[in-house]
């Protein structure tokens, strides 16, 4: 095990590691509750998911197998540089297959396969307040949750369907954890939404800028916010994907030309890898 | 498929960090900066990155400065990204700026006072003319010299206390919160606002504060004082019962003197905007103190209308290593999000034209 | 003084990484693998473990185990050892504990706040014994405690009335850890 001269396994000192694990015990106890924690500056800037890699830096131990993505994307430039950062400093081994890590760390996308016991899927959250846009102040937004009072975000989607006819979020949808917190799934399309539910892995949220760590457990209830006569639905691009023929996974548009040219791709590298050498293995 | 040749991230981010270190070198022909230079010649640069670098080492921020490029907030980060790996040792004792060793202290309420007005070394009456002269690298003929007095120079603020003009500040014995180490929650004590407003960025405090000049905060400040020197840090270590002096940093402290209305249980009287800052750093340390004194407002009940009184947006948005990450983030790809908005567009879109249609 | 990790940093991850998944999936048992090898008189392995885990200067500890645990505690973990249960962020019983009620239970804005008790009980075994259900369950789970006090469940329920306030606790027997966070509902067989 090799690690990075001068600074800690994982990077992050003792002290650090121990107040954001305290965090963590406490953001499972209560699921979708956003716990405050002290926030360190990281090497990576706030934004680029410092919460997310704090999160990692604490949980993680030599043993681990660890997966960054960015965008579905194991060779995005974030998640290049994520995965590094962890390599250099934990020393740990990394991978691009979803099966094989024991922590994925990512950042707006859940993977298409679905994860087992015992995973844990990190989210880099850049606003981890679902109501932020509709009340910025956070001792409002603390008073709301407290009282389960989530009336604004309501009649924000029932102003949506009187103007347009539909809910305008598309990604960052907002959940409801085991019927108690509205929950900011952080910025993954709404088409990922369902994969949160009852998920048999554990989830676990962090917001670096914004000094807040979150978590569902395994097998929580976790709903999408909608109403009985306009139901949620999943938006995904109708396509298929160019690479592995996927009709079910979510697209990735690619402008091809400057005449209105378009093809699709997978956005989850891993899933649509695996589709097409299987593809090649069977002809 | 050319389109999605995305793999070579790795290369990518290699090519690019040698193409920086180049770009950050400059002509290799042209002489090295060394840190001495930087923190004797640059030594303005040097106070505002450790301040807002909350790390008070002068060659750090001078090595930072130069890797940085020259670019003050990134080199105010690389700064905070060294120091949070640092262990806390402990806590000193307060300073006592009474006790400061004087470069240059001036009052805008007094025009005499005791300890008297030290203008030293400042830019306030230069007549702002390219000076030519430096091209040359001559160097500038020596300043007059004398002995310093060794007067006391008493706080203004604490002058007109002694005339019961001042609103008092209670004293507290409670170890203060420490920002870098727990998150700000609202409302904030003063403690913590003050942390805050120390390592908040100066172009943003210095806007808030110029606004509360403009009207927007109801301001009638005046500078008290303003005094820049040399303070002891001390240490009083658990074991002994003395405190230990650590050794001297340089601080700029603004006191501004505002009026009060008074209220229906006090009587009107000058309450007080504090401003400190590590180094020589003026306008921080003047456009803390009035956003200090706007940020009293629900303190003094005082009717907040300003952007400066809301202590939410002040705090949260005045950290510019946060702001920049952020602001930043967005050269990041976002093209999940994107995809999802144009369906949803496009859903919107031709339900509306069918709509229009029928 | 008995020693404290063999490894602090990597006993202080392994151990949390149990808390972690037993906090994550109520009433499954784990061994922890990395507890000090000798702790101190009246702190079993696990408890021993998570004291230095997850304790600090930042948490003030109420323990029962006496004089010479309290002593292991503040200069392994340097934690603040507190006479009064209700300040503990930290409550580590070996014996008859604090009632639930008694201890930091958080507020409706502030449910982190809360306590964490951790119960050192007579035995823990899976497959029988108390029904489970909750977050972190996939239906229901079974957890056999012998040990804890009798009113324990009357207890839990009051807590879970409290929700999202409320006392997370962690089992401990020996070696062995179980976890019951605030959410989980509890009943006899």
């Amino acid at each position: 095990m090799t690690t990075a001269a001068g600074y800690n396994f994982g990077y992050l000192d003792e002290n650090s590691k121990r107040m954001i694990r305290r965090a963590l015990l406490k953001a499972v106890a209560v699921p979708g509750y956003q716990v405050p924690f002290g926030s360190r500056e990281m090497p990576l800037p706030y934004g680029w998911g410092t919460g997310g890699i704090q999160v990692t830096a604490s949980i993680i131990g030599p043993d681990d197998v660890l997966k960054v993505i960015d965008q579905g994307a194991d060779d995005t430039t974030n998640a290049v540089s994520i995965r590094r950062f962890f390599a250099k400093v934990a020393g740990v081994a990394t991978t691009e297959r979803t099966a094989e890590a024991s922590i994925i760390q990512t950042r707006h996308r859940v993977p298409e396969a679905p994860l087992r016991e015992g995973q844990i899927l990190v989210y880099q959250v850049p606003m981890p307040e679902p109501m932020f846009r509709l009340e910025p102040r956070l001792a409002e937004t603390r008073k709301l949750h407290a009282l389960a009072d989530y009336s604004i975000m309501h009649i924000k989607f029932y102003e949506d369907i009187a103007r347009t006819g539909h809910i305008a979020t598309s990604y960052n949808y907002p959940v409801m954890v085991d019927d108690r917190y509205l929950m900011s799934p952080s910025p993954i399309p709404s088409f990922d939404n369902p994969k949160l539910h009852r998920m048999p892995a554990l989830q676990l949220f962090g917001a670096g800028r914004e000094k807040r760590i979150y978590a569902v457990p395994p097998y929580t209830k976790v709903r999408s916010l909608d109403f009985e006569d306009h139901p949620f639905q999943p938006i995904r691009a109708d396509g298929t994907c160019a690479l592995c023929g996927s009709r079910e996974s979510y697209l990735d548009e690619i402008v091809t030309d400057d005449r209105g040219g378009r093809m699709f791709i997978c956005s989850d590298t891993d899933y649509c890898g695996t589709r097409a050498a299987g593809q090649e293995a069977a002809e | 498929m050319a389109y999605v040749a995305v793999k070579g991230g790795e290369r990518a981010i290699d090519a690019a960090h040698g193409w920086l270190a180049e770009a950050r070198r400059g002509d290799p022909e042209c002489p090295d900066l060394s840190l001495t230079q930087i923190e004797q010649q640059l030594g303005l640069a040097v106070d505002r990155v450790m301040a807002e670098g909350s790390c008070h080492d002068r060659s750090l921020a001078a090595l930072a400065i130069k890797q940085a490029r020259g670019d003050l907030i990134e080199a105010a980060y690389l700064l905070r990204a060294y120091r949070t790996t640092l262990s806390r040792f402990g806590a000193s004792r307060p300073i006592d700026t009474d006790a400061m060793r004087l470069r240059r202290r001036i009052s805008a309420t007094y025009k005499d006072l005791p300890g008297g007005q030290i203008l030293g070394p400042t830019f306030d009456y230069t007549h702002r003319l390219l000076d030519f002269a430096l091209l040359a690298g001559t160097p500038p003929p020596p300043a007059p010299q004398a002995t310093p007095k060794r007067e006391a120079a008493p706080r203004v603020t604490g002058i007109l206390a002694a005339e019961g003009l001042m609103r008092p500040e209670t004293a507290s014995e409670a170890a203060p919160a420490d920002l870098t180490r727990e998150p700000l929650a609202f409302p904030a004590d003063r403690s913590m606002r003050l942390q805050a407003l120390a390592r908040g960025d100066e172009g943003f405090l210095l806007a808030l504060g110029y606004s509360t000049q403009r009207g927007y905060g109801n301001a009638h400040p005046f500078v008290g004082e303003l005094r820049v020197g040399e303070v002891s840090i001390e240490l009083q270590p658990p074991e002994l019962d003395f405190p230990i002096d650590i050794g001297d940093i340089t601080v700029t402290e603004c006191q501004m003197v505002n009026q009060f209305a008074g209220s229906k249980t006090e009587p009107a009287q000058f309450t007080r905007g504090y401003g400190l800052s590590f180094g020589h750093s003026e306008r921080k340390a003047m456009a803390m103190a009035l956003v200090d004194r706007a940020l009293r407002a629900r303190e003094l009940g005082e009717e907040i209308t300003a952007p400066a009184q809301q202590e939410e947006f002040v705090l949260l948005h005045s950290d510019n290593v946060e702001s920049t990450g952020f602001v930043e983030h967005l050269k990041l790809p976002h093209y999940v999000d994107f995809q999802n908005e144009l369906e949803k567009l496009r859903e919107i879109r031709a339900d509306a034209l069918r709509n229009a249609a029928e | 003084m008995n020693p404290g990790f063999a490894d602090p940093t990597l006993d202080a991850q392994t151990s949390f990484r149990a808390v972690l998944d037993a906090m994550a999936q109520p009433g499954r048992i784990l061994r922890l693998h990395a507890s000090p090898a000798q702790p101190p008189a009246g702190l079993a392995p696990a408890a021993a473990a998570l004291l230095l885990a997850l304790t600090d200067a930042d948490t003030p500890v109420w323990l029962d185990a006496g004089p010479a645990a309290a002593a292991w505690g503040r200069f392994h973990a340097g934690c603040r050892i507190v006479d009064d249960p209700r300040q503990a962020s930290f409550v580590f019983a070996s014996g008859p504990p604090p009632s639930q009620a008694a201890l930091a239970q958080g507020s409706a804005e502030e449910p982190h706040l809360s306590a964490t008790l951790v119960l050192e009980v007579a035995q823990l075994a899976a497959g029988s014994g108390w029904v489970l259900r909750g977050p972190g369950i996939d239906a229901t789970a079974r957890l056999l405690v012998l040990g804890a006090p009798a009113d324990f469940l009357a207890q839990r329920a009051a807590n879970l009335a409290a929700f999202p306030c409320g006392v997370d606790t962690i089992l401990t027997c020996g070696p062995l850890l179980a976890a019951l966070p605030r959410t989980t509902r509890v009943e006899a067989a």
